[in-house]
């Protein structure tokens, strides 16, 4: 199928990347050869059969509803973002 | 391996690793070397050891971690830029495990960035070289921790596997590499890349170092809710190769149709090992394929049976794998935003911006494509036809595997169509490096083991290894198996 420039910047949209113009060359072309391979799978017949996304079926976990300790303490978390005051993280105006 | 007693000090044991790590510094094996607290944690084990008091099963042994699990020892990066700067507080359950036994980490291994990659080329630190040839590549995604075995700095290093990235590193410098059932050991604490198919597990230089490893790793996490009951140490520890004794046949879906001479009466000397017709072809490297009908002759020789199975399609699973895999790393990536750990771009004025800025500095080539291919599968329109076919050609797969496992023990394989290839050969052509995953991948979207086996060299020196595949949960059958190849 044809990829084109519009079709980079809405997946570059959806990624949240900005890319230079370069990239959006390179990841088309990229991209291009990725679906042509992947596009191999319509030779395939799938009629009847079932989707798999996980390999083992899985039961929910439950546990009382209660706190328990944690490794990671409030104040170890915050240390780890770049900016923080008053025990929140700082981040640059939202509009 | 060499375990710290009263004779040989865990202090000796980490300095020597620590010396090796950086008399190999050029090949650009490590992310970080754990120096001061390798050193202090050994002085501990020995100040145990002179006392008298219990000490672990791996007490004093160096070992290298690949940096995509989090420890608060060093930088936990996944060989990214978005990670840097990042000190984890949390351990990694694997990796607490490992340590609770004496295991001591003596640095952190280069990987392609967030495991996206064949070769260790994608990654942010630049390519690790491989062992044996230092112009051509380790293999990847965990190619630091294959050389660092490879080159003896440590006795094992832990690795992922989501496509190969044990297995094929493991094979270009001739060492033991397990990706074990999907499940088996815990994924806490390991930076996520494609969560139906990320695997933990180890590099060795023997089966029975693999063995031990895998007796101490495995087992239920209640912080990974697809971890499976701990079966490595308990059911399958009743089956041994020769004995009637083994398996469930309540284990697991694959094991329900097994007819396995393991667990049916056969003895060791008579088990069935399938190799696959639709691999023996000119893509795959000749010596490779020479290696293969050697180790088969050798098998025979002892008394086991090869049958030929016809595995039609196991010729997709590269095109499903590069579907769902790119949708989950769509996913699990989608968390890297700059704004609570990590790498944040400096100049954004907006948090959109901030968000766009970061991932689009932070993240590799490799990593934009597939988060990129990922988004086009799932987004509308496509979904159908490329995420939801990829699902359902993954059942295939595993019925597949099912059926083949029906007939056989285990199933013997190329690890990848060829040796270690030249650095920069294929990195800047994504198809040819996912070819080079094309025969490992199918066991991860089945969540069936498969364990590297060194198998010779090839005439300039290049190590060969073969891929020993069992039915879920054979693990320690695989391990046991592996000899059978010496």
């Amino acid at each position: 199928m044809d990829i084109k420039r519009e079709d980079i910047l809405h997946l570059a949209e959806l990624s949240e990347f900005t890319l230079s113009d370069a990239e959006i060359d390179d990841l088309g072309e990229d991209l291009k050869g990725i679906i042509k391979y992947i596009s191999q799978l319509d030779e395939l017949n799938t009629d009847q059969v079932e989707p798999t996304y996980q390999v083992f079926e899985m039961d929910n976990v439950w546990r009382e509803d209660k706190i328990l300790p944690q490794e990671a303490e409030r104040e170890m978390l915050l240390e780890l973002s770049k900016e923080d005051q008053d025990h929140q993280i700082k981040v640059p105006k939202v509009l | 391996m060499k375990i710290a007693n009263k004779k040989v000090t865990a202090e000796r044991l980490v300095k020597d690793a620590l010396a090796k790590a950086k008399h190999f510094a050029d090949y650009n094996i490590f992310t970080f070397l754990n120096e001061e607290g390798a050193i202090k944690k050994a002085r501990e084990i020995d100040a145990k050891i002179a006392k008298g008091e219990k000490v672990g099963k791996l007490a004093g042994v160096p070992y290298a971690l690949k940096d995509n699990f989090l420890s608060p020892e060093g930088e936990t990066t996944a060989s990214a830029h978005i990670l840097q700067g990042f000190t984890s507080p949390v351990t990694a359950t694997a990796v607490a495990k490992l340590e609770a036994e004496g295991a001591i980490m003596i640095g952190r291994t280069n990987l392609d960035a967030f495991a996206h990659g064949s070769s260790t080329e994608n990654s942010y630190f630049g390519p690790t070289l491989n062992a044996f040839d230092r112009e051509r590549v380790a293999g990847g995604s965990s190619g630091g921790s294959a050389v660092a075995v490879a080159l003896d700095i440590v006795e094992f290093a832990t690795g992922t596997d989501t496509g190969g990235s044990i297995r094929q590193p493991a094979s270009f410098n001739g060492v033991y590499g397990l990706k074990p059932t999907y499940g088996c050991i815990s994924r806490y604490g390991v930076v996520a890349m494609a969560s139906s198919t990320d695997c933990i597990g180890f590099f060795t230089k023997t089966p029975d170092d693999m063995d031990l490893l895998m007796s101490i790793a495995s087992g239920q996490d209640s912080k990974d809710m697809t971890t499976l009951p701990d079966y490595y140490n308990t059911e399958l520890e009743r089956s041994h190769l020769g004995h009637a004794q083994g398996r469930s046949p309540k284990l697991t879906v694959l094991d329900e149709t097994s007819s396995s001479s393991i667990s049916n009466n056969h003895k060791a000397s008579g088990c069935r090992v399938g190799i696959i017709k639709d691999f023996d072809n000119d893509s795959v490297d000749a010596e490779i394929r020479q290696a293969l009908k050697e180790k088969c002759e050798l098998l025979k020789s002892k008394g086991h049976e090869i049958v030929e199975l016809e595995m039609p399609s196991l010729k997709y699973a590269l095109s499903a794998y590069y579907i769902i895999v790119p949708a989950e790393v769509a996913s699990n990536l989608s968390r890297y935003d700059g704004i609570r750990y990590g790498f944040r771009s400096d100049d954004s004025a907006v948090l959109d911006d901030l968000y766009d800025h970061t991932r689009s500095e932070g993240f590799m080539p490799e990593n934009k494509r597939r988060i990129m291919i990922g988004n086009f599968v799932l987004s509308s329109g496509f979904y159908d036809a490329y995420f939801l076919k990829a699902a359902k050609a993954r059942t295939l797969i595993i019925k597949e595997y099912e059926k083949a496992f029906s007939k056989v023990d285990f199933i013997l394989t190329p690890v990848a169509p060829n040796p270690a290839f030249k650095l920069g050969e294929k990195v800047n052509d994504p198809v040819a490096m996912y070819l080079e995953d094309v025969m490992s991948v199918s066991l991860n979207l089945a969540g069936v083991p498969g364990l590297t086996v060194p198998a010779g060299k090839t005439k300039t020196g290049l190590p060969l290894g073969l891929q020993l595949v069992g039915p879920r949960r054979s693990d320690k059958n695989l391990i046991e198996f592996a000899k059978e190849l010496k």
